[in-house]
């Protein structure tokens, strides 16, 4: 997409510099000249705002450390401190626990938006896997982060998710001791699980990097999923274009971002995790934070506990093979009739899945469960690869510029290449 | 072939060295995870059973982790007994279950005890619930019967039972 940086420094010292270490070249190349398709929807405004939010993690992550006790007979208390004592703790700390829903509510959009438009497909697989590694990072941190307030949630958060790999055969026991590094959730894993939630954001900085290179060195898909014929007619610079929209797209979402924070602080939280961690006593119902609900509900839905386990973690498995499982040549659901139902319909069954994740595991809830858990795996292993095979695409317009004009530009600019597309 | 070489060895040498080396550190990391000596010393707990009522419960800590001591009453001593094992999700009978409830050689089957952890993803099952009027797991629904073994899943297992002695009439050492 981009060739050698042509760009040269207008002061002395900048060239100067610029031939001993040529950053400014890298960052002239990667945000300003950097060509993206001209035919992007806010849908792309997310990984920007992805950006921001690990960055608003860290910032807020690392001033809290500077008042956290990381001590099973004082974490509880001391993060009462920084919401009573500690100058803006109560800001930081909202901010925080309120940035990790964000964090999530962004990565799903941007996640369903990479599976509507196919942006998982060829040359982009790598570019794909390296985000499914992102989200697992995420999912890892996360669930460290939420044990640290030592509640009840927290701790038997902890005691369940940790049991998940006593379901391994044999050396399951064992790699739960050693994981708590004693006989029950403790003292040992609290040390342990802060140091590692400090650890993982910088590791997924590491794989953003990664992650980010990979979407330069084969440039952003686009609503229409065809690539860039002509970077004269189908592009316009990063900047100010793309530079300026992700940066509206920030500021809106930094509104809900701080309607959360100001006005409902505790609506995403559970009220169980303001009672400090009793080993002997369960809480009633336990539920995970909401952006691990669906999961929670396939998990629950197999009446097996390895089973339900191996379905769990291959329900987010099965996302790095996507690239293989979807047989169709046509990157956007745009131009696929039949696939945009089949999507529709599994956003509706991850979001049921989401709800069922936060009910009791009885009855009617059982049985919705199961159907939409089935539906999940199905629409990766059986109708991707089937729908490929059968569904007749929606003729595609022939470059990104005819998409664009064909939706609006046609009138203005009469007389240019028209595709014979239909609005999709 | 040629002779080997000085270079040769230290090919070799810096190799071997390299894998001793790797695998050296490598232990250590792992195992530093593992409980340390202070809560291995934790081995034992005394409880004095005198205060537990027919047909109540007490939970006391051990290892950090609820145990269950249970006074049963003779009716679900007897129905426990009766109960045909091989029908069970973990067969197991219940003279099995409480063989070391014993005080000079003499069975004591009222006292049951088992450590408080559900064997599916490790919540603290609720007493005198359930189906079975043993346990009830508010985590995921699994059901115990008043000798801790699971009648209905997700649990895979009947409760783990600890080993366990009466020292004296009223005296239970756990571990």
């Amino acid at each position: 997409m981009s060739g050698p940086s042509t760009y040269v420094p207008k002061s002395a010292l900048g060239r100067w510099f610029e031939s001993r270490l040529p950053i400014g070249g890298l960052i002239h190349s990667s945000f300003v000249v950097y060509p993206t398709p001209k035919n992007l929807n806010y849908f792309w405004a997310f990984g920007g705002i992805l950006s921001l939010m690990l960055v608003a993690q860290i910032i807020t992550g690392v001033v809290l450390a500077m008042h956290y006790t990381p001590e099973a007979t004082m974490a509880f208390s001391s993060v009462e401190n920084i919401m009573r004592n500690v100058n803006y703790g109560w800001l930081l700390r909202y901010l925080h626990a309120n940035g990790a829903s964000m964090f999530f509510f962004a990565v799903y959009v941007h996640i369903f938006r990479g599976m509507f438009y196919g942006s998982y497909k060829a040359p982009r697989e790598v570019l794909w896997i390296l985000g499914v590694i992102i989200f697992l990072l995420m999912m890892a941190t996360a669930f460290m982060g939420y044990v640290l307030p030592w509640g009840q949630m927290s701790f038997w958060g902890a005691t369940v998710i940790t049991n998940l790999f006593s379901a391994l055969p044999g050396i399951g026991e064992p790699i739960v001791t050693w994981l708590w590094g004693g006989y029950s959730v403790d003292n040992p894993t609290l040390n342990r699980f802060f140091a590692l939630h400090y650890l993982l954001p910088f590791m997924i900085v590491g794989v953003v990097i990664l992650h980010v290179w990979a979407l330069h060195v084969t440039g952003q898909n686009n609503p229409a999923g065809v690539e860039v014929k002509s970077v004269e007619r189908d592009t316009v610079p990063f900047t100010p274009y793309a530079t300026i929209k992700d940066a509206f797209a920030m500021v809106v979402f930094l509104i809900l971002y701080s309607w959360f924070v100001f006005y409902v602080p505790n609506y995403l939280g559970d009220a169980d995790n303001y009672i400090v961690a009793n080993p002997l006593v369960t809480p009633a119902h336990i539920v995970p934070e909401w952006y691990f609900l669906p999961f929670y509900a396939i998990l629950r839905s197999i009446p097996s506990k390895l089973g339900g386990v191996i379905a769990m973690f291959g329900s987010i498995a099965i996302l790095a093979f996507l690239p293989w499982l979807d047989t169709s040549k046509i990157r956007s659901g745009r131009f696929r009739p039949l696939f945009q139902i089949f999507f529709f319909g599994f956003v509706i069954a991850a979001m049921g899945l989401g709800y069922l994740g936060s009910k009791p595991p009885e009855g009617a809830y059982v049985i919705a469960g199961r159907l939409l858990s089935v539906y999940y795996f199905a629409y990766f292993l059986v109708i991707l690869p089937l729908l490929g095979l059968f569904e007749t695409p929606r003729t595609l317009p022939a470059t990104i510029a005819d998409d664009v004009l064909a939706k609006g530009g046609s009138a203005i600019l009469a007389g240019a290449a028209q595709a014979p597309s239909t609005k999709g | 072939m040629a002779e080997p070489t000085r270079r040769d060895f230290l090919y070799i040498a810096t190799g071997a060295a390299a894998v001793v080396g790797v695998g050296s550190v490598a232990w250590p990391l792992v195992s530093q995870m593992n409980p340390d000596a202070s809560t291995l010393a934790l081995a034992s707990t005394e409880v004095d059973v005198s205060s537990i009522a027919e047909d109540s419960i007490l939970t006391v800590k051990w290892r950090g982790k609820p145990v269950f001591v249970r006074h049963r009453t003779a009716k679900e001593i007897q129905e426990a007994q009766s109960v045909a094992t091989a029908s069970l999700i973990d067969p197991q009978s219940d003279q099995d279950r409480v063989k070391q409830s014993t005080l000079a050689g003499k069975a004591r089957p009222e006292w049951l005890v088992v450590i408080g952890v559900c064997t599916h993803l490790g919540c603290v099952p609720l007493g005198h619930q359930g189906d079975y009027d043993g346990w009830f797991c508010p985590c995921h629904g699994s059901q115990y019967d008043p000798s801790g073994r699971v009648r209905r899943g997700p649990a895979p297992k009947n409760l783990e039972v600890p080993t366990y002695a009466f020292t004296a009439d009223t005296k239970l050492t756990i571990g």
